[in-house]
């Protein structure tokens, strides 16, 4: 087990090691100036903006000089576009805006994705098990830029208690949790459908049903266990993925989160905040990854000695 | 199934639970909370880039800094053109509007209560146009009107150490053809990785005034820049290229022991070339410190409350130009606290509870991508004539989402208005929506230092090719007008109205532009940027030129730092720009077509251009000033390196208990002024 945990993390390591390294190089590869505005850089100015991001030196130099300045001083860089402020600054003030809403939606999403694919499950080709994987459908189709004004026209403002966007009230948080959480209710249904039959089909539930165990019992004590477990997998980097934002919600609903400098930092081109993006995702990715991991392993005995 | 169908489906089956809880408690609006506080609440676009007023260019900032802070003279809330006076109480100018004198307000105030001094005044116009390439101010040209404010930030040392000293053994006159500035055709860049002797003579020309066709040049070498490692013709070649103004001490010794490297013209005696070389060398061996004291720049703390300002030339509109917030004081004494008078990036002095400022507002909070929020500032000057409380300016990039915002009673004005949601929102509150005129022009720049564009018909016939009614009226519907000329009508400037639509012309000019046919003609892209408005004005551009030229262009759409860095860069065919007036004159739309400006970036130059707008400078006489100006327009819209498409039209959403609220033609709207009455 502790050997499981610790090789998980070596890897992650790794991972992120390589993620930020390829990062570091192709965000410098991108055309475009990120020191350009519209109004002319002189090149005298563009060579001392250069020289304050220290971007005048080669790419393997400006490379060791990342690793140095984190490790040495746990600097992440100055952000380029959004000038004279640090980017792990900016992270530290977005990740909490985006991890309430994103946990939110999750937490949403399980409490309707989950006992969606149950109901289908049980009502396996039946009329319920359709509507529900159309919805299921809908959900994973439609995307977040077409829902999110739908519930921005035809639930705030007929509710007039809803505000359409931003991020002031306890309420706000409403119809951005709900957009997001669609994507992965929907997915999280079809997986729990999916594991749930193979499950309902299998020697020792057909077992107890006839040693007369009630139905609720087999699926709440016998197979919603085993059935949770794709969904499981699933769950680790969809946690990572939601909890750091999503820039078309965030920008539909005026959410101060991180979701946006992800698209921000790419058009501006800002080195500095693409790579410490990245940096941080991918140490998150491989945590919830590992943490997936080990609710597999807490919730199937035969992983535990493997 | 109908969208709303499927959203009442997803009605249904999300809320349903929430519902029971939410109708309960019915909260009011936004609006109906800050119209009870004295707050605006606006849309701002974006998150602002900084609130440095020497630091930022853009409008959205320009909404916040013209809040917290206060130039000499400010806006009427309904006239255009008027300056009421503000950080100045009263202005005495001269015959001729070369020198002003005004009188600051006694009881002007920075929002901690430190009086706000002529020296303040000072101190940011010397701090907006320093000269240090590490300070990285966009605008400083907009104090070029005071003189000597060009030669003190473009650090012209041979005239500021030379040239201002009556005494000096040669009159500046003739001091001004030496090469301070440099010669741009000796740059090296264009032949790395070659020599002289393998130069086209057409390429090779530039150099022989120099150096003998001969020499020893490694053009690599000169772009390395490492001058001891040069030969002597090199050396000669970079020196004449840099000039004397940027000579190192190292180059300017070298110059001084061997001075056939350096080109001098005829009629400047040896005297005068010993002491400009002593001159500059002394101040390069001092460390080249700051040039203010001996520039002489026209800003001068006549006592603490008076300021006197000496012009290059005559500016009868100078309160005018005094509004744009580069002419804003700045506060001395807080900036200095947090670093030094350069310090740009990394000084802290923006920050909420540090910022002060002399404005009607000043800063309250600031949440990166939230809201910024300003408040009455009780050290104000007039601030018993200040009616709101306060403004809090939302950053909402998603336009549609504004809209909505607004009509769920969430803000009081919006930024805009994207123009397919015109024809709803005038149906739905045709008193909110507001269409004005604004002093900005949509614009294609050309590129004519490349085929097709360097053929002035081709430019022209291009030009005439263009339907701007059916681009207004049809693909913006926002009430744009179809341009005349580059510069959009306001008050007694009159457009020359050269520009046309004239299919059968069009193609005239095309055919006399010598290319035979138009499958001869070069492929052509046009630049845009990525957004879905400028695809579709890049689209009817396309198949306009398609349908009266037979020209395919490409579109090519680029993110905004690419967009722009292709056009500096000069690597592009012709490109879809726009370009809002800083200040109520011509000139702020002409002078970006002078050879040395950074935005002109068409590489079209004209002499005669730059002498009339020379002449203009120095006219007082307002009327007559106007019509050397259009002279000025005239040639431009001739040459055509610049096809002008429509004239802008602000629009936007406006709710009606904001009084005071009126169109402006530069839609800086002075906050002082503007009242909420429900």
């Amino acid at each position: 087990m502790l050997k499981t945990i610790l090789s998980r993390l070596i890897q992650t390591v790794v991972v992120v090691f390589a993620l930020v390294t390829f990062t570091f190089f192709a965000a410098r590869a991108m055309p475009g100036n990120p020191f350009a505005s519209d109004k002319a850089t002189t090149p005298e100015e563009q060579a001392a903006l250069e020289a304050y991001y220290g971007l005048d030196k080669g790419p393997i130099e400006q490379y060791y000089n990342y690793w140095k300045n984190i490790i040495l001083h746990g600097d992440f860089g100055d952000s380029l576009s959004m000038k004279g402020r640090k980017v792990s600054d900016l992270i530290a003030e977005s990740f909490p805006i985006s991890f309430t809403l994103g946990m939110t939606a999750l937490i949403l999403g399980v409490l309707i994705g989950v006992p969606l694919g149950v109901i289908a499950a049980l009502y396996h080709n039946k009329a319920i098990d359709y509507i529900a994987m159309v919805i299921a459908l809908a959900g994973i189709c439609i995307v977040a830029f077409v829902l999110g004004p739908l519930f921005q026209i035809f639930l705030a403002k007929p509710l007039s208690v809803l505000n359409v966007a931003g991020w002031s009230r306890p309420t706000d948080i409403i119809l951005p949790a709900i957009t997001l959480c669609f994507g992965s209710a929907a997915v999280l249904a079809r997986l729990t459908r999916g594991g749930m039959l193979d499950v309902l089909s299998q020697d020792y539930i057909r077992t107890a049903r006839a040693k007369g165990v009630p139905p609720l019992k087999i699926i709440t004590k016998h197979a919603l266990r085993p059935a949770l477990m794709p969904a499981v997998t699933y769950l680790g980097p969809a946690f990572a993925a939601i909890i750091t934002g999503s820039f078309v919600v965030e920008n539909i609903f005026l959410v101060p989160g991180m979701g946006q400098h992800f698209v921000i930092g790419i058009t501006a081109l800002d080195f500095n905040l693409i790579v410490a993006l990245v940096f941080f995702y991918g140490i998150l990715m491989g945590i919830a990854n590992l943490l997936s991991d080990l609710a597999l392993i807490f919730m199937d005995p035969k992983l535990r000695n493997a | 199934m109908s969208f709303v169908k499927l959203a009442r489906m997803a009605r249904l089956f999300t809320v349903l639970p929430l519902l029971a809880f939410l109708v309960s408690c019915k909260p009011e609006s936004d609006v109906a909370i800050a119209n009870r506080e004295g707050i605006l609440i606006m849309g701002n676009s974006n998150e602002p880039k900084g609130l440095d007023p020497h630091l930022v260019s853009g409008v959205l900032e320009s909404n916040i800094i013209r809040a917290l802070f206060e130039g000499l003279f400010i806006d009427s809330p309904d006239e255009d053109n008027v300056a009421l006076p503000a950080a100045a109480e009263s202005y005495e100018v001269n015959e001729d509007f070369t020198v002003w004198t005004f009188k600051l307000q006694p009881y002007g105030r920075w929002s901690d209560g430190v009086p706000v001094t002529s020296h303040d005044f000072v101190f940011s116009y010397r701090r907006l146009l320093s000269p240090d390439p590490n300070w990285p101010a966009k605008y400083a040209e907009m104090l070029y009107f005071i003189k000597n404010a060009q030669a003190f930030h473009q650090n012209q040392r041979g005239f500021i150490l030379c040239g201002q000293d009556v005494n000096f053994p040669a009159p500046w006159e003739d001091l001004q053809e030496v090469n301070f500035r440099g010669n741009d055709s000796l740059a090296p860049s264009p032949y790395e990785g070659k020599r002289l002797s393998e130069l086209k003579d057409e390429e090779r020309a530039p150099f022989l005034d120099y150096v003998q066709a001969g020499s020893s040049v490694d053009f690599d070498k000169l772009l390395a820049g490492d001058f001891s490692a040069m030969t002597s013709a090199e050396k000669a070649i970079h020196l004449n290229y840099k000039g004397l103004d940027k000579a190192t001490a190292e180059e300017l010794a070298y110059i001084q022991q061997t001075p056939e490297s350096f080109t001098w013209p005829a009629n400047v005696p040896m005297e005068a070339k010993t002491e400009v070389l002593r001159r500059l060398l002394e101040h390069r061996r001092e460390g080249s410190p700051s040039l203010w004291d001996a520039a002489n720049v026209g800003v001068t703390a006549v006592d603490d409350f008076t300021l006197r300002v000496e012009l290059r030339g005559p500016v009868p509109y100078l309160p005018e130009v005094t509004k744009h917030y580069t002419w804003y004081p700045v506060p001395r004494h807080i900036i200095l606290k947090h670093g030094d008078i350069n310090t740009a990036f990394s000084s802290r002095w923006t920050q909420p509870g540090n910022l002060v400022s002399n404005g009607p507002f000043k800063l309250k909070e600031w949440r990166t991508n939230h809201y910024i929020e300003v408040e009455k500032n009780e050290h104000y000057w007039d601030k018993e004539n200040v009616a709101l409380n306060g403004i809090r300016y939302l950053p909402i990039s998603n336009y549609y989402t504004e809209s909505r915002m607004f009509s769920d009673g969430q803000l009081h004005v919006t930024y805009t208005i994207p123009s397919e949601l015109i024809p709803w929102a005038k149906e739905k509150y045709p008193q909110r929506v507001r269409q004005e005129p604004y002093v900005g022009v949509r614009f294609l720049r050309t590129n004519i230092t490349r085929e097709p564009f360097d053929n002035p018909k081709v430019r022209l016939a291009f030009a005439t090719a263009i339907d701007r009614k059916a681009i207004c009226e049809k693909i913006l519907q926002g009430g744009q007008k179809p341009a005349k000329g580059i510069v959009p009508p306001f008050g007694d400037y009159e457009s020359p109205g050269k520009v046309t639509f004239d299919p059968e012309k069009a193609r005239q000019l095309l055919k006399e532009s010598g290319y035979k046919s138009t499958s001869a003609f070069p492929d052509i892209s046009i630049l845009t940027t990525d957004s879905d408005s400028g695809r579709r004005e890049a689209e009817a551009l396309q198949a306009m030129w398609d349908e009266h030229l037979g020209i395919k262009a490409r579109i090519v759409q680029r993110e905004w730092t690419t967009y722009l860095q292709r056009q500096y860069d000069k690597d592009y065919d012709i490109a879809v720009n726009g370009w809002i007036g800083d200040y109520l004159d011509p000139t702020t739309f002409l002078e970006m077509w002078t050879a040395g400006n950074g935005n002109n970036n068409t590489g079209w130059a004209s002499e005669e251009y730059e002498d009339l707008l020379k002449q203009a400078e120095n006219t007082a006489d307002p009327a007559k000033r106007l019509e050397i100006l259009a002279q000025a327009e005239t040639i431009v819209l001739d040459d055509s390196p610049v096809l002008p498409i429509y004239w802008y039209t602000t629009n936007y959403l406006l709710r009606e208990e904001v009084k005071n609220w009126n169109p402006l033609l530069l839609n800086n709207h002075p906050f002082k002024f503007v009242e909420l009455k429900p």
